[in-house]
């Protein structure tokens, strides 16, 4: 399965980003083989819009599943449209490759 | 002529300023007062105008019709405020992200677009006693976007030839300021001698100078505060064109909706100074 974490560096062991539309990176995981991608993610910068141009960016890569520390009412409303799956860090994420294993271990709450 | 008042931090006094120089000048030439400060318009507290106009502000918001939409995100792309985004199989609408700007249904390859109007506030108008030609726009609460708002107001009526115009800007250093201060002939920015009137006056100048627009400034609340806003604008040449006192009998005045014309009749003729300094200094940058 493909999800997308939202991280501070653009590595798979970069401390994850608890914000979601103004994250740096959007790092795109392949729960399988472990193999990644990161993103720069070009909305941080925006004045205003930025949680629906990273969810469109999310949902433009055709993930299932998104994981960050929260979603504004905009970008949970685009992908929930969408039909991705949101999910919430815990207070045990630190970094994005723990984000991956408790995920898999389905340990992270959904997003409501 | 049109003069904006404006500075950066909330509370430094641009509706004090902005009012009483409305009341000094009334008198003698035809004033008209644009509040501009949409998301808490309190001008009229000082001015007492009768409103006798009121009209909708609307923006005009995209409508898809699933029937003609091929989905091919031509108008999520085109759409500087990210209010459109492509989901599975239809185009969302975030209503409160769009400015109205129109961009999605002029480049819709398929017509698809239709634009339905979306009330975000009211303009209103009416006269004072002393004269004067009262304009606010009001945004309605929950309402995120002020600067649409004060573009129709600004462009709601057309003042005579003659008339001086005075913009009471929002606070801030944003869209809305800019939007306020766009045709503006002067800049009169209002700080007070503290760290968090420089900071903002420094942000303010770096507006006005981006926007080629010459400026003074109104130092309020002198005498608190430290010396880092005299030796500022010393450093700068910027022009400091009246000092107001911290004073207790100007504070009561104001939280009792007078102007600084009805607390201290001197200020009329001080402000009417200030108005002449600032057509000295329009005049002296246009000639540059």
């Amino acid at each position: 399965m493909n999800i997308i974490i939202s991280a501070l560096e653009a590595d798979l062991e970069s401390p994850i980003c608890e914000r979601f539309g103004r994250a740096p990176y959007f790092l795109s995981v392949d729960t399988e083989t472990m193999a990644w991608e990161a993103h720069a993610n070009q909305a941080t910068m925006r004045a205003g819009g930025a949680g629906v141009a990273a969810a469109q960016f999310v949902i433009d890569q055709k993930v299932e599943a998104v994981i960050s520390g929260d979603f504004g009412p905009n970008a949970a409303g685009a992908l929930r449209a969408a039909t991705i799956a949101m999910y919430l860090f815990n207070d045990d994420t630190k970094t994005v490759n723990q984000a991956v294993e408790l995920f898999k271990e389905n340990k992270l709450a959904n997003f409501a | 002529m049109k003069i904006a008042i404006a500075s950066g931090k909330g509370g430094t006094g641009k509706t004090t300023i902005a009012t009483s120089l409305a009341h000094s000048l009334a008198g003698s030439i035809k004033v008209w007062y644009l509040d501009c400060d949409v998301e808490a318009p309190n001008g009229h507290l000082f001015l007492n105008p009768i409103f006798t106009e009121q009209v909708d502000a609307v923006i005009r918001i995209p409508q898809i019709q699933p029937e003609s939409c091929t989905l091919c995100g031509k108008c999520v792309e085109v759409c500087q405020f990210h209010a459109l985004a492509k989901v599975a199989k239809k185009i969302l609408v975030f209503n409160q992200l769009c400015h109205g700007c129109g961009s999605c249904t002029w480049n819709c390859p398929e017509g698809a677009i239709v634009e339905i109007p979306n009330p975000i506030g009211v303009l209103e108008a009416g006269l004072t006693k002393h004269g004067i030609h009262f304009l606010q726009g009001v945004l309605t609460i929950s309402e995120p976007m002020p600067t649409p708002i004060i573009r129709q107001l600004k462009k709601w009526k057309t003042p005579p030839a003659q008339a001086l115009t005075l913009l009471d800007a929002p606070p801030g250093a944003s869209c809305s300021v800019v939007e306020t201060l766009r045709g503006a002939d002067f800049a009169l920015l209002v700080t007070e001698p503290t760290p968090f009137g420089l900071h903002d006056l420094k942000q303010m100048l770096g507006i006005v100078d981006d926007m080629h627009i010459p400026c003074g400034v109104v130092i309020n609340r002198d005498g608190i505060g430290n010396d880092q806003v005299d030796k500022f604008l010393a450093e700068k040449q910027i022009p400091v064109l009246l000092r107001v006192p911290f004073s207790k009998e100007l504070a009561e005045g104001i939280a009792a909706g007078q102007t600084l014309v009805d607390i201290l009749p001197d200020y009329r003729q001080k402000l009417q100074h200030l108005f002449e300094e600032i057509i000295h200094l329009v005049k002296v940058s246009y000639a540059k």
